[in-house]
């Protein structure tokens, strides 16, 4: 008993000194991790009118970066498959969401990583219209909005003129003073709004993802790995990987290592995972055949924001009881019907597609000539197969569309729908005069004919990452009618569409056959017995 | 009658441990192929492989057996009294007054019938479960050795001889289990695999 009483006295006589020496040592500065602070910088300090003069004051420094922006595909908007030569990117294709950039700059190009690209003029070799801020931003106060042609407004703006409505200017210079690397908020202020809205375009990229918790992101969690975008798509000289237009179907690389380089995509679950990241075997067998996504994203737009699964440009128009045009909401407050967009459907927590993909994405582009028939229009058509050695099985999200096309030239149309003009579509609502300012600016040729076709759009499914528990569990695929029920050309353990009816009926058959004959054996033995007692 | 000790120790044990392997992989396989649904596929698949596991070292032990004890000679088959057996099971047995007419002692455990089913069991329905069961396992890397891949094997012909197998195994169990209750009780052949004794009718 004395012992423990002195013991403890002198353990608090140790708290106490330590105490007093840790608090009479300076405390150790926040180690930071640039060695940078842009705040200290004279180009910075002081006040800018417009988003170009911030980029020259950055080029004063980051001489080389414009020229590294120059070469990528967030400038550019554009990408030639080199195994399709398809001519692809933002600035080409027509999709089945808002359809298509070209007419449509001044509202689209907000998300363009420049300043000013408002018609077909555009110059890309100018370097002070890179814009450095959209995604280097650390303020969150930083906006390009909608029908500035990608500019930020620096003083309070009536938009559009004569509406009443004001955009508040920001301040460039906070933010310009500010600047840090890429957040997943930069890069979501974009991507999280694909198709022109939270959620819309992806259904695994949403504003849930900009603080997600485990559930919803294992790799993302804020108070786990806490992963922005650029850790997975690592960026080398503003060279962003990871591209949509040409995936990484299958990757048999090892996880990287320093020193061992020559990986195409750092981006993919492989390159930190290897190729055999579970302890039990038979779950490594399945990554010959299995994306890692098949499994481990058991369904997209589960950070409770919906995603469009599909719109139909056909119904459009249709104006409400006062006359004008209308919104239609769902009880979650979403749009269903817009007069100027016609119907949507949206939807949470949804189960993905599953295909076979080796990687080549098939553009039907405008030009291509399509025809309305029993089978959708394929918008961009993920190829391949169970035996052409270089496809694994994807999750997709399979978006359905019917939208304007050129019933004569048998052509996908460029459809003119923003702008403050008299041919604009979300302006005028007619079909006609809209498609033909946007085959015009095209210097695309046009019947004059509207009609509506039905098309499909394919979306990979690789982020929104579960959990290992939350993963997809085996009889969800194993078994009848199962996610992967549509797979061809793999035999699939317990799906019983494998099967050979032949066996599994005569199997059961002789089975049942012998066990009654048996029974009536001894059901004779039985009766034998009674009667011979 | 007269008690004579046929069935030794590891011989029961081979015998019921079998037959609890045999039982767990039947259901639990018929599952994994997708006949019903009891235990949970992925539970049935990892009980089915632990099970296929215990069930090979049970057999490399019980064929070392067999050959040292010199007791694979019990399944040479013959055709001495085999229609007379068959004639018994057929008729006989429900004659009180029939006897069966096959006698057995320590060194002709089985009647010819037996004899015969037992060699079937034991050259063609457990290789063949084997086989197929270490291809299925293997398959991912069959590839390697050349003998799987895009033009190889392909699973589904291995599933078909796995699933064949284990239906003829099914059948066989059935049929089994049904002869186990033939003896003079029914319950008396089923008794000497327990105990290892087994009641011989003497001859009259």
């Amino acid at each position: 008993m004395r012992f423990t009483n002195l013991l403890a006295a002198a353990m608090v006589a140790m708290l106490f000194t330590s105490a007093s020496s840790a608090s009479a040592q300076q405390a150790p500065s926040k180690l930071l991790n640039s060695t940078a602070n842009h705040s200290k910088f004279k180009a910075l300090d002081r006040e800018f009118d417009s988003g170009p003069e911030v980029t020259r004051a950055c080029l004063s420094c980051h001489t080389e970066a414009a020229k590294q922006i120059h070469l990528t595909q967030h400038w550019k908007w554009e990408f030639v498959n080199p195994d399709t030569k398809q001519v692809l990117g933002k600035k080409h294709i027509v999709n089945n969401f808002c359809t298509s950039v070209a007419s449509n700059e001044a509202g689209c190009n907000s998300c363009h990583i420049g300043y000013g690209w408002k018609d077909d003029k555009f110059d890309f070799t100018s370097e002070e219209n890179v814009d450095c801020l959209v995604c280097h931003d650390a303020t969150g106060k930083y906006k390009k909005p909608s029908g500035f042609a990608g500019l930020p407004v620096t003083k309070d703006t009536e938009f559009p003129p004569g509406s009443g409505k004001v955009i508040k200017g920001i301040n460039l210079r906070d933010i310009a003073r500010k600047v840090g690397p890429t957040l997943r908020t930069t890069c979501g202020a974009c991507h999280f709004n694909g198709g022109g809205g939270d959620g819309v375009k992806h259904g695994d990229l949403d504003s849930s993802l900009e603080a997600p918790g485990k559930e919803l992101d294992v790799h993302m969690d804020v108070k786990g790995n806490n992963f922005t975008c650029a850790t997975c798509h690592k960026t080398d000289g503003h060279q962003v990987p990871g591209s949509r237009y040409a995936p990484t179907a299958m990757d048999k690389g090892a996880a990287q290592v320093r020193g061992k380089g020559g990986r195409i995509n750092p981006a993919t679950c492989q390159s930190c995972h290897g190729q055999g990241p579970h302890k039990q075997a038979k779950l490594n067998d399945h990554t010959g055949k299995l994306a890692c996504q098949t499994c481990h994203i058991p369904a997209f737009a589960r950070g409770g924001q919906p995603t469009k699964m599909a719109w139909d440009w056909s119904t459009a128009g249709k104006l409400g009881p006062d006359g004008k045009p209308m919104t239609i909401k769902n009880e979650d407050g979403y749009d269903t019907y817009m007069s100027i967009k016609g119907d949507f459907v949206w939807k949470e927590n949804v189960k993905p597609e599953y295909i076979w993909f080796n990687g080549t994405v098939k553009y039907t582009l405008m030009g291509d000539k399509i025809e309305k028939g029993d089978k959708p229009t394929q918008i961009n058509h993920f190829e391949g197969s169970a035996s052409d050695g270089k496809s694994m099985i994807w999750p997709i999200k399979m978006f359905r569309g019917k939208q304007a096309y050129d019933p004569v030239n048998k052509s996908l149309v460029i459809t003119h729908l923003a702008g403050n003009d008299d041919t604009a579509y979300w302006k005028n609502m007619k079909w006609e005069p809209a498609v033909a300012a946007g085959m015009a600016a095209a210097h695309a040729k046009f019947s004059g004919k509207v009609d509506f076709i039905e098309t499909e759009s394919m979306w990979p499914i690789t982020h929104m990452v579960a959990p290992k528990g939350k993963a997809v569990g085996c009889v969800e695929c194993h078994s009848g009618n199962g996610r992967l029920e549509k797979i061809d050309g793999i035999y699939i353990p317990g799906r019983g569409s494998d099967h050979a009816a032949w066996l599994d009926l005569g199997g059961w058959a002789i089975a049942a056959l012998g066990l009654l004959a048996v029974l009536g054996h001894g059901l004779g033995r039985f009766i034998a017995y009674r009667r011979n007692r | 009658m007269s008690r004579t000790y046929i069935f030794k120790r590891f011989e029961r044990f081979w015998h019921w441990s079998q037959a609890a392997l045999i039982i767990t992989m039947l259901v639990t396989g018929f599952e994994v192929h997708g006949s019903y649904t009891a235990f949970g596929w992925q539970q049935a698949a990892n009980v089915h492989t632990t099970a296929a596991w215990a069930l090979i070292v049970l057999w490399a032990f019980a064929i070392f057996w067999h050959f040292t004890t010199g007791e694979w000679k019990q399944y040479i088959p013959t055709t001495e009294k085999i229609v007379a057996v068959m004639r018994y099971y057929a008729f006989g047995i429900f004659d009180p007054n029939a006897h069966h007419p096959f006698r057995t002692t320590t060194l002709t455990k089985h009647n010819p019938l037996q004899r015969l089913a037992y060699l079937f069991v034991k050259l063609f329905i457990n290789p063949l479960v084997w086989i197929s069961g270490l291809l299925y396992l293997y398959y991912h890397d069959l590839g390697a050795y050349g003998v799987g891949g895009q033009s190889g094997l392909q699973l589904g012909t291995i599933a078909l001889a796995h699933t064949l197998a284990a239906f003829l195994m099914l059948i066989f169990l059935i049929v089994h289990v049904y002869f186990a209750t033939t003896g003079h009780t029914p319950l008396a052949h089923i008794k000497a695999m327990l105990t290892g004794w087994e009641d011989i009718e003497q001859e009259s």
